[in-house]
């Protein structure tokens, strides 16, 4: 196994070497991807025949970890490496070492700042997309008929593409001339109503469409959970007299509150990825009131290419991002277990 | 049917006399209670009926606007036949309305090829990460790893951690790897991609699932002389489909919808629907008849699904909820 394993790693320098220095290898570097796929599976020939059965078990997981390995832990470190570089695409002069000075810019940045703390606005916001789904979750959890077609209408705007939706409301429905929303708020007695002109309008406008999206993946989850708590515990509460609002707040929400603080971390993780609906309805604008970090890196390489700064300001914000949610991971489980 | 809507009736009419004739004693009391019941009946379903309205005014607006012409949208009419009269205008920009499905089409070759690079991308990678997922998932529901310092919780979490990297760390990464790879613009590269942003999801559930089979089906299938993997394929394989559906269904939309690694990645050939709906919505106001039957026709299929797969999806996004 360690004679296939070495001969295979030599195998690569040696691939890497025609490409890189000699100039005599192949046209391109798909054959090293070949490679590994060759040595993974040579590697995973080798477990079962030096280790048996234990081999054999291994195979089950080695495929899905060659296959992180090659497609999520590389490029990041990868991307680690183009961070440190001044790399413009679209420049013949190909990269150049930069050092830490895209780290050093990235602090001088002013939109990368003003998209950072438009990310805390965002993600504060996912409390109110919270409360909303969670009275879903209790409409749809009471004794109701038809309960089976308000769960499948409710649910559709989850499965809908962001692109679609972006255009199907933010270009159409709000639309500043036509729009069926824009002539409700004119009847409603909003004379101008346009919903990306100003800063605070075009954020609230932008976040109400991406909790169209997001709001039935909370109520479903939240279903979930009301529906295996046990309904003894509501019909005690009854019984000590409890009305429908004592009940919810001494009964159902301490119950749920494990349910509630992962469907938050989760619904927190996705928020801190939206891209798509701010690219394609205000494009981060008015005065990058809208913007998030994808948006904005996004815009970074399709304006100007630059990719070492683009990955530099990626990395950053994952950096930051692991920092909050393990944060936030420590504090709620440490607020869990002081409650229940 | 006839005679069980009789019968409902029938027992409605009998519950009724009872209500009646035991409320008599107590009428004050009962009326009381009887008009609070009826009012947060009313606020239940108002509430309900205002949220389904929420949800589907977007959806029905979209289709509509797309058999309308110009005076129409800018006139706000909503209701076909009605206040207007549908018009094959947006299919026909399309080259899908009845009349034009016959000849030749360049958008529609267009909207064609798009529509198949969606489908090829997000079933080949749903397929890929089903069957990485499952065989991870299958052995870290059985067996006990142990590498280096990793455990099988730490596995799993290695896995599942990938789920908070924001696709833009990977994206210029990759932009640059697929250039030297020139897997730059092809379903393949897609492909790859969609299958890492969906694997941690697909061993959550599988995992899920797999623990609920029990263990001494396999024990069994061992002393019937099958080897590990043959337990694996022929005994619990069968058992997971349900958890497999429902990890398939919801990797596939997932995919179907992925707009910005297909955005960044892909330029001609390998172009999705989300980019295509994408690139059009820069044009405003004059074409909104052939945005509307193109966005229609990006999101039928998901409405599709969404109506009559909805439990599995359901049963996908619940996994470990409510435990």
């Amino acid at each position: 196994m360690l004679a296939s394993l070495a001969f295979l790693a030599v195998l690569l320098i040696q691939i890497l070497h025609a490409t890189g220095a000699m100039a005599a290898g192949f046209a391109d570097w798909l054959p090293i991807l070949a490679a590994y796929l060759l040595w993974a599976i040579v590697l995973g020939v080798g477990q079962v025949v030096i280790r048996g059965e234990r081999g054999l078990r291994a195979l089950f997981l080695l495929p899905a970890v060659f296959f992180t390995v090659a497609v999520v832990i590389f490029p990041t470190l990868f991307g680690f490496y183009i961070a440190s570089l001044d790399w413009n695409l679209s420049s013949l002069e190909g990269p150049r070492f930069y050092g830490l000075n895209n780290l050093t810019g990235l602090f001088h940045d002013t939109y990368y700042w003003n998209a950072l703390s438009n990310m805390i606005f965002y993600t504060v916001a996912v409390l109110a997309e919270y409360a909303i789904a969670f009275g879903l979750a209790l409409l749809l959890n009471a004794e109701i008929r038809g309960r089976k077609f308000f769960r499948v209408v409710f649910l559709l705007p989850m499965m809908l593409s962001p692109v679609a939706v972006s255009w199907m409301i933010g270009k159409s429905l709000m639309e500043y001339r036509f729009g069926p929303a824009a002539t409700l708020a004119r009847y409603l007695g909003w004379d101008n109503p346009a919903f990306f002109a100003s800063p605070w309008m075009a954020w609230l406008s932008i976040e109400a469409m991406d909790a169209w999206v997001s709001v039935p993946f909370i109520m479903i989850i939240l279903l979930a959970g009301l529906q295996a708590m046990p309904k003894e515990v509501q019909e005690a509460a009854k019984v000590d007299g409890a009305n429908g609002w004592q009940s919810f707040v001494h009964v159902t929400f301490p119950i749920m509150l494990p349910v509630s603080i992962t469907v938050l971390i989760i619904r927190i993780i996705f928020k801190l990825k939206l891209a798509d609906i701010v690219i394609n309805v205000t494009a981060g604008g008015p005065g990058g009131a809208t913007d998030t970090v994808s948006s904005f890196i996004y815009r970074v390489y399709r304006d100007r290419s630059n990719v070492g700064y683009g990955t530099g300001l990626a990395i950053f914000y994952l950096l930051l991002i692991i920092a909050l949610l393990t944060l936030l991971l420590r504090l709620s489980k440490r607020w869990t277990q002081k409650v229940v | 049917m006839s005679s069980q809507a009789e019968a409902s009736f029938l027992k409605g009419v009998a519950r009724l006399a009872m209500f009646t004739s035991a409320s008599k004693p107590a009428h004050k009391h009962h009326k009381a209670s009887r008009a609070k019941r009826i009012l947060s009946r009313v606020l239940i379903y108002g509430a309900l009926l205002f949220w389904a309205f929420v949800c589907l005014f977007p959806i029905y607006w979209t289709i509509t606007t797309s058999f309308k012409s110009a005076v129409d949208v800018t006139q706000g009419h909503l209701i076909p036949w009605v206040d207007f009269q549908p018009d094959w205008k947006g299919w026909r920009s399309l080259g899908l309305s009845p009349d034009t499905i016959q000849g030749v089409s360049t958008a529609r070759a267009e909207f064609g090829s798009r529509f198949a690079n969606s489908i090829v991308t997000s079933v080949g990678a749903s397929v890929l990460a089903l069957i990485l997922g499952s065989l991870a998932a299958y052995g870290l529901s059985r067996f006990r790893y142990k590498f280096g310092w990793m455990r099988n919780d730490a596995i799993l979490f290695f896995f599942m951690s990938q789920l908070i990297l924001p696709p833009v760390v990977l994206a210029l990464p990759f932009l640059v790897l697929y250039k030297a790879l020139s897997l730059l613009d092809t379903r393949f590269g897609l492909i790859l991609l969609y299958t890492l942003t969906v694997l941690p999801i697909v061993i959550w559930i599988m995992r899920d699932q797999f623990n609920a089979i029990p263990i001494e089906l396999d024990e069994a299938a061992f002393v019937d002389g099958l080897s590990t993997w043959g337990a694996f394929i022929r005994i619990v394989l069968p058992l997971a489909v349900p958890g497999m559906a429902a990890a398939f269904i919801l990797s596939l939309v997932l995919c179907w919808n992925e707009y910005f690694f297909a955005a960044l990645l892909t330029s001609t050939d390998a172009k999705t629907l989300p980019v295509m709906v994408a690139s059009q919505t820069g044009s405003q106001g004059i074409n909104w008849w052939s945005m509307a039957a193109l966005s229609t026709a990006a999101i039928a299929p998901l409405v599709i699904v969404g109506i009559f797969l909805e439990r599995y999806i359901v049963s996908g996004l619940t996994t470990g909820a409510g435990k």
